[in-house]
C-alpha cells in the first residue's frame, strides 16, 4: 500500500491564500475599514492599519469604538467562515478554484455581539484574533480579542452569537 | 455655550463618524438622535446590498455615547465600557439608518445607555443596543 505523494507546499499554499483573498475581497466593508489578514495554516491575524479616519476621540486621539466593534465582528465572521470552510477545502467538498472564481460562500449572521472596552485604542496598527467556541450546523458561538503593541494587553474583546448559512441548493 | 451644541459640534469633530456621514437630528437630555445614508462602501454582503454589522455597531455606538454626554447629571466626556448589539433583521439596501439612544441611569461613575437603530421601516427595528459608558467625573 503506497501513500498518494503530498502536493508541493507552494501549490497548497498559493491555493489557501487564494480562497482567504476571496473570501475577505467580497466585502465591501472590509476593504473600507482595511483590514487584511495573515494566515498560519488554519490561523488568522485580522490586521488593521492605522488611519486618521478611523479616530473616534480628536483629543487623546484614539481609535473610534465603532472602529473596534467593527475590527471585531470582521475578524469573528471572517474566522468563523474560514473554519467551516478549511474545513471543507481539505474534505474536498469545495473547490478552491471555483472560489477564487468568485462563487463566495454565504457568509454567517450576526444575531448579537458583545464588545467589552479594556482600554482605549492607540493610534497605531491593531491586531485581533477570533476563536471559534462552538460551530453547530445551525449557531455559532466565537470569541475575539484586539491588541495592539503587546499581545498579551487586548484593549478589546467581543463574543457573538451567529447564524450558520444554509447551503446553496 | 450650551450643552447641546457641545456635544453635537464634539460628535461632529469625530473623524470616523464623520467619514460614515453620521448626522445629528435630534440631541438633548440624555437622548441623542442620529441618521447615516446608505453607503455601499459599508456593505456587508454584496450579493444582497446589505450593511455590515459593524457599520450599524459604530452609529449605535455614537449615539449612545452623544446620549451620555447630553445628559443633565453627567459632567464631562464618556468612555464605551461594553455595548452589546441584538441585530434582529437586516437593513433593507438604499436605505439610510436611524438610531435614537436613551440614557436612562447614571450613576457617580456610570452611564446605562440603550438605543434602536431602523430603517424606513420604523415598526421593525433592525437593532436594539444596551450599554454602559463612564462618566467622566470633575477631576
Amino acid at each position: 500500500m503506497s501513500r498518494r505523494r503530498p502536493e508541493p507546499v507552494q501549490v497548497v499554499k498559493q491555493r489557501r491564500d487564494a480562497a482567504l483573498q476571496a473570501l475577505v475581497q467580497g466585502v465591501p466593508y472590509v476593504q473600507f475599514l482595511g483590514i487584511t489578514f495573515d494566515r498560519r495554516g488554519d490561523e488568522l491575524t485580522a490586521v488593521l492599519p492605522f488611519h486618521e479616519r478611523l479616530i473616534g476621540n480628536p483629543m487623546l486621539p484614539a481609535i473610534h469604538g465603532g472602529v473596534t466593534a467593527a475590527l471585531l465582528e470582521v475578524t469573528a465572521v471572517i474566522g468563523l467562515a474560514w473554519s467551516v470552510l478549511w474545513d471543507e477545502i481539505e474534505a474536498g467538498a469545495i473547490d478552491p478554484e471555483q472560489l477564487i472564481a468568485g462563487r463566495l460562500p454565504r457568509l454567517p449572521k450576526t444575531i448579537d455581539f458583545t464588545v467589552d472596552y479594556l482600554r482605549s485604542g492607540l493610534p497605531r496598527d491593531a491586531y485581533a484574533r477570533a476563536q471559534v467556541n462552538r460551530s453547530g450546523r445551525r449557531y455559532a458561538s466565537v470569541h475575539v480579542e484586539a491588541w495592539q503593541d503587546n499581545r498579551a494587553r487586548a484593549f478589546a474583546q467581543a463574543t457573538g452569537h451567529f447564524l450558520m448559512p444554509t447551503p446553496r441548493g | 455655550m450650551d450643552k447641546v451644541k457641545m456635544a453635537r459640534q464634539f460628535i461632529e469633530a469625530i473623524p470616523h463618524a464623520r467619514e460614515l456621514g453620521m448626522e445629528f437630528t435630534d440631541i438633548g437630555d440624555g437622548a441623542a438622535a442620529m441618521r447615516m445614508p446608505y453607503d455601499p462602501r459599508l456593505v456587508g454582503d454584496p450579493e444582497t446590498g446589505v450593511l455590515h454589522g459593524g457599520a450599524v455597531y459604530a452609529l449605535l455606538d455614537t449615539t449612545c455615547g452623544a446620549a451620555v454626554i447630553a445628559h443633565p447629571s453627567n459632567p464631562g466626556g464618556t468612555a464605551t465600557i461594553g455595548l452589546r448589539v441584538d441585530y434582529m433583521r437586516a437593513a433593507t439596501a438604499g436605505q439610510a439608518l436611524r438610531t435614537h439612544a436613551q440614557c436612562y441611569h447614571l450613576t457617580r461613575n456610570v452611564a446605562f445607555v440603550r438605543a434602536t437603530a431602523m430603517d424606513d421601516d420604523s415598526e421593525n427595528p433592525v437593532a436594539v443596543a444596551n450599554g454602559t459608558f463612564t462618566v467622566e467625573g470633575l477631576k
